[in-house]
């Protein structure tokens, strides 16, 4: 309970890479849950790479909150972010992975022990401390990244189609996790998808990205009706 | 990804690019500072007694190289259409043995076997009908370099061969296709493709070679540029005679990897064994006759002499030559050297492949920077100059100014850290990039840099790569015999350079027992990368 909420604004942000560019004017409102979608390659993951510092803006800002963090280093962001794979080191256990969120040279308290093994049964993993990630599914590695999450305790979260390949009924279970995670810590949460489903269920406003700029933003209820930008409907006609 | 622009890692590799370039920038400042003080010298040097030195060495590489790749063709086609010829495996093994052997360890066993007083010397005599002078002179010479390089092509015209999709091979087999008329249609194009890159990397082995000169070629008529060095800094003292054929020498590497780069050749060769297998040939029985002959001539040109060098050394008296006094020190001089060389082989290595990666992630899009191109193929280009030419560099640099036997240890350990140097890149960067490409994001996310990240998530990936880097390195450095040939002296002797002090004094039965703990030692090490290599790959 002891983030607070932030809002992110990209201010006039142009980033290139090689030889495509996007254009990113957009805020994203504290506390709430917004979902990122739109065709592959639009610029989805790029944008959510400008807020994480990942990606540093040609032009532009980023601010969180009321702080410029345009050219901060990744780790000095108030951000976390769960990427679709890839989020745990393999030759780490499951307690160090989500110990590398409290201290970046594995120097653990007790306290924070306590605190990796609360996180760990929040998200459903308790007494897995030892597991490495192999001996993990793929909706167990999400969760240990999630546990990381709380661990971290940023006021921003990011979270980049992290359930993607997991099954239907393993991404229910996900987004009900993170909805009870946001419910509790009220956290900024930036979430891209392709599901209209996902943003459905958990996302209040949408963000729809489309060839590196933000075509539509909303609330995701006005989304899904007739009245919904076309663009977003050509979008789901298009993928469903 | 634009990760950070003050990542340790850029400095490490600026490092290691500092440390490799003042050891070359010595040498030819040396090259340079002689040239300088005696023009007349070194423009006096340049006559025809040198340039038949360069002719010869150009025409003995160029011998080696068509002896070694043409019968290789052969060899490797014979192997690639009998998948399960009675020990293939062991064959293929064997045929990476020449790469882990000391050249002279190489050359010793040649002469044991094909020497005047070698185990073939009676046959041979009784075949020409008179008494067999031994190999010396450009027929020993080019015996060794394709003893060394015809099992080097086979294996990598093989991998070639196996590139070919076996698709193609059910088609050949489902159309009918013989021998022939596959070769043409299947195996030639896929050859052909890769013969420049080979032949190319095999010309450089031979025009770089230096140890098997000196010991098999035969005075002035076999020898080449290298060689001619290291006498005329050795026994002549004309260090500008040195300067004159170090620049032909220079100029003539630099010739041959430019034409290689041009041919896409990779100058650091390739140690992976190939072992995939394919099903769909039915040889016809001449076929395999003819093959089976290919394979054993190949396997008994290539064995003999290793066979030679564990019997003759076997002859020896191991125990008393274990409890010599100059045995046991040339030991463990190597032994000290030699860790010490991989051990800053595998440093340079790290740094390089870690600015390479920094580097590149920092770089959003467009031209690679000039020190991204440094850490990234630049690394390959020390290959260019040959060790000895680094050691004539900094003889007559220092020659006045200090002792230059003095300098011994760290010429050697540092020209052969250079010199294995892209070989551990080669180990470590497939390794690091995959490790990048998964923890870059995470890392920089967690704020986990420096010191931390090399103990806690680059270090556990990176143990056994970096071990066979270790490991190769030390085996090269272990069996060379290019520096501390020029540095030597009875104070600082390796195993390699105990080895030539015995072989020149006619001490037959000790070179042989040496020879065979040398090779033993460099072959332990190479099978022993070559296993932390493959266990790291899986």
């Amino acid at each position: 309970m002891t983030s607070t909420s932030a809002a992110v604004r990209l201010d006039h942000v142009v980033f290139s890479y090689s030889d495509t560019m996007v254009r990113f004017d957009v805020t994203f409102a504290p506390g709430e849950i917004t979902a990122i979608m739109g065709p592959s390659g639009a610029g989805k993951s790029t944008l959510l790479n400008l807020v994480a510092g990942f990606e540093i803006p040609r032009e532009g800002r980023v601010l969180i909150g009321d702080v410029d963090v345009t050219i901060a280093p990744p780790s000095e962001r108030p951000v976390s972010m769960v990427f679709q794979e890839n989020n745990l080191f393999a030759h780490l256990d499951v307690e160090k992975n989500v110990g590398l969120g409290r201290s970046p040279a594995l120097r653990l308290a007790t306290a924070d022990r306590r605190d990796v093994a609360t996180a760990l049964t929040r998200v459903g993993l308790a007494g897995m401390e030892k597991r490495l990630p192999r001996e993990l599914s793929g909706g167990e590695r999400q969760r240990v990244a999630l546990a990381r999450v709380l661990v971290r305790d940023r006021p921003i979260l990011l979270l980049d189609e992290p359930f993607a390949s997991l099954g239907p009924a393993l991404r229910e279970d996900m987004l009900d996790l993170v909805a009870s995670l946001h419910a509790e810590r009220g956290m900024t949460v930036l979430f891209v998808t392709h599901q209209p489903e996902d943003a459905r269920k958990l996302a209040k406003n949408m963000v729809f990205v489309e060839a590196g700029t933000v075509a539509a933003a909303g609330k995701t209820a006005d989304f899904f009706t007739n009245a919904g930008p076309e663009a977003f409907r050509h979008y789901i006609g298009g993928e469903r | 990804m634009s990760v950070s622009r003050t990542d340790p890692r850029i400095a490490a590799g600026i490092i290691a690019l500092a440390a490799i370039g003042i050891l070359i920038g010595g040498a030819f400042a040396g090259l340079g500072i002689e040239a300088a003080r005696n023009p007349q010298g070194a423009a006096d040097a340049f006559d025809s007694y040198l340039f038949r030195i360069a002719r010869f060495t150009l025409w003995q590489a160029l011998l080696s190289t068509l002896l070694s790749v043409v019968p290789a063709i052969f060899v490797a086609r014979a192997l690639a259409r009998h998948p399960a010829f009675p020990g293939r495996a062991l064959i293929l093994r064997l045929f990476a043995v020449p790469l882990a052997l000391p050249a002279i360890v190489a050359a010793l066993g040649i002469l044991s076997l094909y020497g005047r007083a070698g185990y073939f010397a009676e046959p041979l005599a009784a075949l020409t009908g008179g008494t067999w002078p031994g190999i010396y002179g450009l027929s020993g010479i080019l015996v060794a370099h394709v003893f060394f390089n015809l099992p080097l092509a086979t294996r990598l015209i093989l991998e070639a061969l196996q590139t070919v999709p076996a698709d193609q091979w059910r088609l050949a087999s489902q159309l009918g296709m013989g021998a022939r008329s596959s070769f043409r249609m299947i195996d030639w194009p896929a050859i052909r493709a890769a013969l420049p890159g080979i032949a190319g990397l095999v010309f450089m082995l031979c025009i770089t070679s230096f140890t098997i000169v000196l010991t098999l070629g035969g005075g002035p008529a076999a020898t080449t540029l290298e060689v001619a060095i290291y006498q005329a800094l050795r026994f002549d003292f004309d260090p500008a005679r040195a300067v004159a054929l170090t620049l032909l020498q220079i100029a003539l590497t630099a010739v041959v990897v430019l034409a290689l780069m041009r041919l896409g050749a990779n100058t650091t060769g390739d140690a992976n064994l190939p072992v995939a297998q394919r099903n769909y040939i039915k040889a016809k029985t001449g076929e395999k006759a003819l093959n089976t002959a290919i394979i054993v001539v190949a396997l008994v040109f290539v064995g003999g002499p290793m066979l030679a060098t564990i019997v003759s050394g076997l002859e020896a008296n191991l125990g008393r030559l274990a409890g010599e006094a100059a045995v046991q020190r040339a030991t463990l001089t190597s032994i000290v050297l030699a860790t010490l060389s991989a051990t800053l082989a595998t440093m340079l290595a790290l740094s390089l492949v870690m600015a390479r990666r920094a580097l590149a992630g920092s770089r959003t899009g467009g031209e690679k920077t000039l020190l991204e191109r440094f850490t990234d193929t630049g690394a390959g280009f020390v290959l260019v100059v040959p060790p000895i030419v680094i050691g004539a560099g900094w003889f007559v640099l220092v020659r006045q100014s200090v002792e230059v036997f003095s300098l011994a240890p760290f010429m050697v350990v540092t020209v052969n850290a250079v010199m294995a140097m892209p070989f551990a890149v080669r180990a470590v960067r497939p390794a690091y990039d995959a490790a990048s490409e998964r923890h870059e994001r995470l890392c920089a996310q967690l704020g986990i840099s420096g010191w931390n990240r090399l103990r806690l998530i680059d270090w556990p990936v990176l143990k056994r790569p970096l071990a066979t880097a270790f490991s190769f390195a030390m085996a090269l450095s272990l069996g060379d015999l290019g520096v501390i040939a020029l540095f030597g002296s009875d104070a600082v002797q390796t195993l390699p350079y105990l080895l030539l002090a015995r072989m020149g004094s006619y001490r037959t039965d000790d070179a042989a027992g040496l020879a065979l703990m040398l090779g033993l030692l460099c072959l332990a090490l190479t099978m022993l990368a070559d296993r932390l290599g493959r266990e790291t790959t899986k």
